[in-house]
């Protein structure tokens, strides 16, 4: 690939500013840091730690600008069809857009703002110092962060994916899809797949071994439930995923036959492989909001969560169902009745165990004193909007009606239906529940709300115009129609919601300058009077989470002993054993980030030297010496009493 | 980790390695699960031979009863290995690793000549979905084993400068765990590709 090539994206207006303001940005960060003297404290405090609660605030904020990156892309996506015949992208550049929205919303914000609440969560709510493998841990972060940039990179370079999230074959393929697009779609998803999966496999380790004493697994937390079961299926779902990505490589860069037109290939099978890791990933986004949910609704309604026992069962069945059902994404692609009627009814059936939830929260809030704060807010509206994204749906799992709904706005309207509800308000509602315990300050409850009613009202503005225009017609990811369909006006709407929501959004990160500047320091541990176990520790949690390790004799033991005048944290302290720093996690990601980027271009040269490197460092920690350090007693005292703790 | 649990096997006294072999086991799940796809692809592309050559045509079985009784006799040996270390036997246990990683080798150089001779007839990882499929399955598991190979000469030397300790014994026997699983999915392998594909 010459130079020339290379930069072509860059010819585009657009996308040349965007990648100036990428360059700008990037110089203003790097002269800020240079100038507030900030890089040591970066460094040290941020790049190379494997503290579980840190590593959860990166992966949040890397999730929030990838929430602005998919944003923008919706907005522009919006825009381009607010009106007939529009000419503010053409037709290549539009088909990138929807790509790299639907993957970056998905894979680079949903994902790591979900897995970055458990880093966060998970080990306080459980009792634990840390995850199992912190080192570990630091790596997926790194991974999946070399991953996102590799797929924002792909914008100014080379050209970014354009057949689709879900990429299917022939389009996917090097003969209508000749450029290193669909390269870097395999390699950004790859990369950061990887670190998802070791994820996946950190969190069963903690939350099977870490536990504190006594706390049985009907004793966990709802979120931490959802987290294990969560982490289950990421174990199992994400390896479909890593054969898929290796499959595609193969074909596009090696010339393989899998997904080929002709020597016996089989363009199906990538739908159907995608598909099987693809539906378990909508349950793996959705099942930990469904748990921060449940946290949230029994604190603000000041009951215990209703049906705890049916609430686990419910996920265990949805997370098996989730891998029954994946060729309902393609019911058209003509697989006979047969096939079409179990998908059809493995897909109908997960609506009871969702049901189930849904009527639980409901009856937990039934006689509550309800407190309607921010998190509660985003709770709320969930349930019926969420209902009827769950509803769609079943109408959409009907194989036979489903010919006339395929590949419609109905379908768009469906899982934005789900996915937002269920997945941003979700995340939404623990980002603003959590705050104060990792800040040691809440957010501001008025602009919280301001920015809660900009979202939920934008977002039913902009989504439900879809249901009709897709009932109607109008096909998904067509760049612009002519005047007389009459799809017009509800596309105005749509567009308009779509920038209410945008503000909303941007109320959402003022909110935390303001916050940051005027909100009153927290000094209970406790803001919200709340049940479960990360409550016990200080905010901000000291490095450590637990200075005694807390026994526990029943779901919600903090909850209860508050009641009883109980200190569940009482006790003798003793030095503390915890993980070293390293920044091998960071540069090894940056190495792996390297090979992807020159596989995708096909230089072997520099992919030997970056394979071999990156083999380097998995000998390298294979032969480190690293029995991490102790916090002597001493310091535990001097740390409590700094956090306002008695003894 | 401080607290020791000494009545338990090396490899398992501490916490910290309590949880390596248990994070493991999670991993070989994971592993599983790549594994079957591979298979799945296979099994939904083994008919598929295009222009190119059939399994039936292409397969000889003596190179593969040859691996087979390498690979099986490796791990027969790496339990071994894992019994001296439990007794206290070092030097024992580091020859009975050091055969199967040579049987580990000998197993990879009749593999990269069975895909020389497939190359040779002009069966190529391009000729077909069927070609694709067998040479992505061998060549995972193969590569699966060349890491393996080098990953257990890196605990060999270890052991040799620090002897059995906590630590390195959860190392070596997390690696026989991986390589009895290599053996396993090499007796699906042999049986339901090229049994399969003969007969």
């Amino acid at each position: 690939m010459s130079f020339d090539e290379l930069f072509a994206p860059m010819k585009e207006p657009m996308i040349l500013a965007a990648g100036i303001s990428i360059i700008v940005g990037a110089i203003a960060v790097v002269a800020g840091l240079t100038y507030f003297k900030k890089w040591g404290w970066l460094y040290k405090n941020w790049l190379t730690t494997v503290d579980h609660k840190k590593i959860g605030v990166m992966y949040v904020f890397v999730a929030l600008i990838m929430l602005f990156r998919g944003g923008i892309d919706a907005l522009l996506m919006r825009a381009q069809t607010a009106i007939p015949e529009n000419g503010l992208l053409n037709s290549e550049h539009y088909n990138e857009i929807f790509t790299t929205h639907g993957l970056i919303m998905i894979l680079f914000m949903a994902m790591p703002f979900i897995i970055g609440l458990m880093n966060i969560v998970v080990p306080l709510q459980i009792g634990a110092r840390d995850v199992a493998f912190p080192r570990l841990n630091a790596l997926s972060f790194w991974l999946f962060a070399a991953g996102a940039g590799l797929l924002n990179v792909s914008f100014v370079i080379g050209g970014s994916p354009n057949a689709g999230w879900t990429a299917y074959f022939p389009l996917a393929g090097t003969e209508f899809n000749p450029g290193v697009g669909n390269n870097y779609y395999a390699w950004a998803l790859q990369i950061s797949g990887i670190g998802t999966l070791m994820t996946g496999i950190n969190f069963i380790t903690t939350i099977f071994k870490m536990r504190a004493p006594g706390m049985k697994l009907m004793k966990m937390p709802m979120f931490t439930w959802s987290a294990l079961i969560t982490n289950v299926i990421i174990t199992f779902a994400f390896p479909v995923l890593t054969v898929a990505l290796a499959l595609m490589t193969l074909d596009r860069q090696f010339g393989t036959k899998f997904f080929a037109m002709q020597d016996g290939g089989m363009d199906m099978m990538w739908a159907n492989l995608f598909w099987v890791w693809g539906h378990p990933e909508v349950y793996i986004v959705i099942l930990p909001a469904f748990g921060i949910y449940s946290e949230i609704i029994a604190t603000f309604a000041r009951k215990n969560l209703y049906g705890y026992k049916s609430m686990v069962m419910s996920m265990v069945i949805i997370s098996l169902l989730s891998f029954m059902v994946w060729a309902h994404h393609f019911y058209t692609m003509g697989h006979g009745v047969m096939v079409n009627g179990v998908f059809s009814t493995t897909t109908m059936l997960i609506a009871v165990p969702t049901g189930v939830k849904i009527f639980n929260w409901l009856l937990t809030m039934r006689h509550g004193k309800i407190q309607f704060t921010t998190p509660m807010l985003y709770a709320l509206a969930f349930i019926p909007i969420f209902t009827i994204g769950g509803v769609t749906g079943v109408m959409l799992a009907m194989a036979s009606a489903d010919y006339q709904y395929h590949n419609t706005m109905f379908l768009v309207a469906h899982f934005h239906y789900v996915l937002i509800p269920g997945v941003v308000f979700g995340v939404l509602a623990g980002y603003h529940y959590w705050w104060p315990k990792i800040f040691g300050f809440r957010l501001n409850e008025k602009l919280g709300k301001s920015a809660f009613w900009f979202i939920i009202l934008g977002f039913n503005i902009a989504f439900f115009p879809l249901f009709i225009l897709g009932l109607d017609g109008y096909a998904r990811r067509m760049y612009t129609y002519s005047a007389d369909t009459g799809y017009g006006p509800l596309n105005m709407v749509s567009f308009l919601g779509a920038l209410m929501m945008g503000v909303g959004f941007i109320l959402l990160c003022y909110n935390i300058y303001y916050s940051f500047r005027h909100s009153p320091r927290e000094t209970t541990g406790d803001p919200w009077d709340a049940r479960s176990l990360e409550w016990a520790t200080h905010s901000p949690v000291p490095e450590y989470n637990f200075a005694v390790v807390p026994k526990i004799n029943q779901l919600d033991e903090y909850w209860f002993a508050k009641k009883e005048g109980r200190d569940i944290t009482a006790g003798e302290y003793e030095r503390i054993h915890m993980p070293n720093n390293s920044s091998a996690p960071m540069w090894m990601a940056g190495v792996m980030f390297l090979f992807a980027f020159f596989f995708v271009f096909s230089v072997w040269a520099g992919v030997i030297v970056f394979g071999l490197a990156t083999l380097g460092f998995l000998a390298y920690r294979s032969f480190e010496k690293d029995d991490g350090h102790y916090i002597e007693v001493a310091e535990i005292v001097e740390t409590e009493r700094r956090l306002g703790g008695e003894q | 980790m401080s607290k020791e649990n000494t009545s338990a096997p090396l490899e398992y006294r501490t916490h910290e390695n309590e949880m390596k072999i248990f994070g493991f086991w999670v991993f070989l799940g994971a592993e599983i699960v790549l594994f079957a796809t591979l298979f799945s692809v296979y099994f939904a592309l083994a008919d598929r031979t295009g222009t190119g050559p059939t399994g039936k045509e292409i397969f000889e079985m003596p190179p593969v009863l040859i691996e087979t009784f390498v690979l099986l006799t490796s791990s027969f040996l790496i339990g071994l290995g894992v019994h001296a270390m439990r007794i206290g036997r070092k030097k024992a246990m580091m020859v009975f690793y050091i055969i199967t990683l040579l049987l580990g080798l000998v197993f990879l150089g009749v593999e990269i000549n069975e895909f020389l001779t497939y190359i040779h007839d002009g069966a190529t990882i391009t000729t077909s979905a069927f070609m694709s499929a067998l040479m992505t399955l061998l060549g995972t598991h193969g590569a699966h084993v060349t890491f393996g190979f080098l990953w257990g000469s890196a605990i060999l030397i270890q052991i040799k400068r620090h002897g059995l300790n906590a630590k390195t014994a959860n190392k070596a026997f997390i690696f026989s765990l991986y390589w009895h699983f290599l053996d396993v999915v090499w007796i699906f392998i042999f049986s339901f590709v090229y049994l399969k594909g003969v007969l």
